[in-house]
């Protein structure tokens, strides 16, 4: 009976950090499919995130949740900056120079933080005051409670955004065939912005609700990051779907091996899985499969 | 690819080496020597950089992990294993060697994005090991007490020497990797980078040039690695991580990845940067400390702004003084064809074939001959299969049924760089060149294909390849950059990397596609001389004038079948097709 708990416990914690890659994946996902390229400072607006709460909450002392909304809102603004600055010069430019300038990126992100907060990882509130429940021997944390709940009600939020809303239609026009898009008045540019703003949200409220489980660090997001694109790999490729339920996936399979096998190696089971579904699956779990044309 | 001149050369020769004796003739602090050390052993590694990245154009974020292989190679067989530096490095070597090939195999259905990941997950997972193995690694705390090289007997333990001793084995493969490119190798490299589903169809083995590019990468990076290791006799996994491959990849960038020169300043530009810094007067101090901030702006603006690198400026600036290459267009050898077995008979058979995209069926039970020796054309209206069935005949799709034989072998399930290597060559309906090469390094692509009867060695691709643009008239544009060429030499320069490795098949995917009046004549001409050497041709086009022009026999397709089939008079009178092009309501006359 205790062997069972204990794995319920495991793959409880496991599919709430998997929510977190599932957050991140998200914005990986909405950004590939808008501008087709890979965002590798994805990770670090979820640091970013975490960071701004640091400073709205623990450096000003704004009650929490002013500064949760704060958070996001520069988080937002952000977003703005980052497209303008990162990709929107390359955007006529083959995919490998804005990979590498999103590297560019996520290095000058990481030691400006490092430069301002220095190198110690801070501690974070809760959401929540409450320690957590025990039901049937589990215990449930509070902040895992929370992170399921705001993950799954953003994934509605999404879906009820893109495919019930104008704007969310506009934008998957756009994501679709850019120039056709154009062609019938919708203006791309803003769509692209308004797609990255969404991205550093998303990314900077997993910032936020990871913080107190990992502490708020330098090297946070770039751990985090690597996990959810490999989410978006196993899921299939640029599919909102699998980017969800691959992060899941990835969360609960690092949980339980990093439990039976071996911890210091936790970080390796993501990636081994990774590798293992290319070779068996590369077009994911709800990707289709890619060949390219004549 | 700009060749540099002899006496060029041996002037960068006696620069570097003199840079290298530098120590020996001025007091320099034992400092300033490591750092150099540290400079051209990252400069080995970037040279892998140069190769994987540069040439053939496939990332690797995993540089570090190889650097690693040789670096830990060493030190454990020299501290643990009490083996020689060079059978350690050796062994280093080896088997970061074929993780390179291991890696370089991945890139069999993945590229783009999903390498980006691959490697960086493979770097992961290294560094975890490094970390976390200590039975094997000695985990965190490194490895110290690494042995140096002994030379004739001679043990480079003063680091003046050792140094000097590094500089000469990176001139080395400087020299290699600079001449790589003008190989067939190199031009294979380039080709897959440029268009890699053209580099397959003209005959390149697109996956074992990857997979020995990232080989050579790795080994490279592990030469670097192993002497680093060695001269520094300390290492931890921290010297292997991440932070390090962004380091070289950046380095590689900010130099020019497309040269190794480009690949050593970069190199020396990132190592002593932050030194240079630290001489900057206290009102600019801080620089310092936001140095690797600055550092990650430096990689935005080299991608916006330089895109290759500071190579590309001295380039550029070399250009302005360049006189402009005359091409030697004497002695130029005509063009031979392969026509062997001119007595007729069925050189390319479609039995039955069909191809399906999941309920679309583009192509739906094709039977269809050509003759050897005629020019035949596939007709159709748009979205009839046409191109598909060039696509299956060329190998880039299989047949979801029935079969392609080529002279009476079943080739249906061979790569498209096999059938090229039997002689099927095509063009393509939107060229496909390998677009920053010349139009003479096009023309050698094709030349090089497997089992092209003319002797190996670039000489010989060299003077096919010539006799190949001499054909289509273009002989005295060799050495032009093909993206520089207008539209219609393009489609004669890409017509033109087909003949030089004589095909036995030439198909053609829209030829008169985006050619105005003058320049379709012209290729009329082209292919009347063509059958007139009884080449057999197997084309696609709208233009009806042309196709009566120059064809043997027409079939034509509709829906994904043939409708009909016969000589131009026949079959352009045939009230099938008309009804096909025009629709069947009302009067047709």
């Amino acid at each position: 009976m205790q062997i069972l708990f204990d794995n319920l416990q495991v793959l409880f914690q496991g599919l709430a950090l998997g929510s977190i890659y599932s957050l991140v994946a998200l914005g990986f996902v909405l950004i590939i499919r808008a501008t087709n390229v890979v965002n590798f400072a994805q990770g670090d607006f979820a640091m970013l995130g975490a960071y701004a709460m640091v400073m709205f909450f623990t450096g000003l002392e704004w009650p929490y949740w002013l500064a949760f909304i704060a958070s996001l809102v520069a988080m937002a603004i952000f977003g703005v900056i980052f497209n303008y600055g990162v990709y929107y010069p390359l955007r006529h430019r083959s995919f490998l120079p804005v990979i590498i300038s999103t590297l560019g990126a996520s290095i000058f992100l990481q030691n400006t933080v490092l430069a301002i907060f220095g190198p110690q990882p801070r501690p974070m509130d809760k959401v929540l005051a409450a320690d957590g429940i025990t039901v049937g021997g589990v215990f449930l944390d509070s902040q895992y409670l929370v992170i399921l709940a705001v993950t799954m009600a953003m994934v509605l939020f999404t879906y009820v955004f893109f495919e019930h809303t104008l704007l969310g239609k506009k934008l998957q026009a756009t994501s679709q065939d850019k120039d056709m898009a154009r062609l019938l008045g919708i203006p791309v540019a803003l769509m692209i912005s308004i797609t990255f703003i969404y991205s550093a949200v998303l990314g900077g409220l997993a910032g936020v609700l990871v913080g107190p489980i990992l502490f708020v660090s330098i090297g946070m997001g770039s751990i985090i990051a690597l996990k959810a694109f490999a989410a978006t790999i196993i899921g299939g490729f640029g599919d909102v779907t699998g980017a969800i339920v691959g992060g899941l996936l990835l969360g609960v399979i690092e949980s339980l091996a990093a439990y039976h096998i071996s911890v210091p190696y936790k970080d390796a089971y993501a990636f081994l899985a990774l590798f293992i579904f290319l070779l068996i699956r590369p077009s994911g779990i709800f990707g289709e499969k890619v060949s390219e044309k004549a | 690819m700009q060749r540099l001149h002899l006496p060029t050369l041996v002037f960068i020769g006696i620069l570097a080496l003199a840079a290298a004796i530098v120590p020996y003739l001025f007091p320099v602090s034992s400092y300033v020597v490591q750092m150099f050390m540290q400079a051209v052993t990252y400069a080995v590694a970037v040279l892998g950089m140069v190769v994987v990245l540069g040439y053939t154009g496939q990332i690797n974020l995993a540089q570090a992990a190889f650097f690693g292989f040789g670096a830990y190679g060493v030190a454990l067989g020299t501290v643990g294993g009490g083996l020689g530096f060079w059978i350690s490095l050796g062994l280093g070597v080896g088997v970061a060697t074929f993780a390179g090939f291991l890696l370089g195999a991945t890139t069999i259905r993945l590229g783009g994005h999903y390498l980006a990941m691959i490697t960086i997950s493979f770097q992961q997972i290294f560094d975890l090991v490094l970390v976390n193995w200590i039975e094997v690694t000695r985990g965190p705390d490194g490895i110290a007490g690494i042995e140096r090289p002994s030379l004739f007997g001679y043990v480079l333990e003063d680091d003046r020497a050792y140094l000097l001793f590094c500089a000469v084995v990176l001139y080395a493969l400087v020299f290699a990797v600079w001449w790589l490119p003008n190989t067939r190798l190199g031009r294979a490299m380039r080709s897959v980078r440029e268009n890699q589903l053209a580099a397959e169809v003209v005959g390149v083995h697109t996956l074992r040039t990857k997979v020995v590019a990232f080989a050579l990468s790795a080994l490279l990076g592990a030469i670097g690695g192993g002497l680093y290791a060695a001269g520094f006799a300390y290492i931890s996994p921290d010297n292997f991580n991440f932070a390090r491959s962004v380091e070289f990849l950046t380095a590689s960038l900010l130099g020019g990845v497309q040269s190794p020169f480009g690949g050593v300043i970069g190199t020396v530009l990132i190592v002593q940067m932050p030194e240079w810094l630290k001489q900057l007067p206290e009102a600019m101090r801080f620089i310092k400390d936001v140095y690797l901030a600055v550092y990650g702006i430096g990689v935005i603006l080299i991608m916006v702004f330089l895109p290759e690198g500071i190579w590309g400026l001295i380039k550029l600036w070399r250009g302005r003084f360049a006189k402009p290459v005359v091409t030697d267009t004497s002695g130029i050898a005509p063009l031979d064809f392969d026509v062997s077995g001119k007595n007729g008979g069925v050189l390319l058979k479609l039995a039955g074939l069909a191809k399906h995209f999941g309920g679309l069926k583009a192509v739906d039970g094709i039977d269809l001959e050509v003759q050897r020796g005629t020019v035949h054309a596939l007709i159709g209206p748009n979205g009839s299969g046409k191109t598909t069935s060039l696509n299956v005949v060329s190998g880039i799709y299989k047949p979801t049924l029935g079969s392609v034989m080529l002279d009476g072998e079943d080739v249906s399930q061979t790569q498209p760089h096999q059938r090229a290597g039997r002689g099927v060559g095509r063009t393509f309906q939107n060229i496909r060149l390998f677009a920053t090469l010349s139009a003479l390094e096009n023309v050698m692509v094709g030349a090089q294909r497997d089992r092209n009867p003319i002797p190996g060695g670039n000489r010989a691709l060299r003077a096919r390849a010539m006799s190949a643009l001499q054909f289509v008239g273009l002989a005295d544009r060799a050495h032009v950059i093909v993206r520089n060429l207008p539209y219609g030499h393009q489609r004669l320069v890409e017509i033109a990397r087909v003949l030089a490795g004589h095909p036995k098949l030439l198909l053609l995917d829209e030829p008169a596609a985006g050619l105005n009046q003058t320049e379709k004549m012209e290729l009329v001409d082209l292919l009347k001389r063509l059958r007139g050497h009884g080449l057999t041709v197997f084309l696609i086009d709208h233009d009806m004038g042309l196709v009566e022009k120059v064809s043997d026999r027409i079939s034509v397709l509709n829906f994904g079948r043939k409708i009909a089939e016969g000589s131009p008079q026949e079959v352009l009178r045939n009230p099938d097709v008309i009804a096909a092009y025009l629709g069947t309501e009302g009067k047709v006359n």
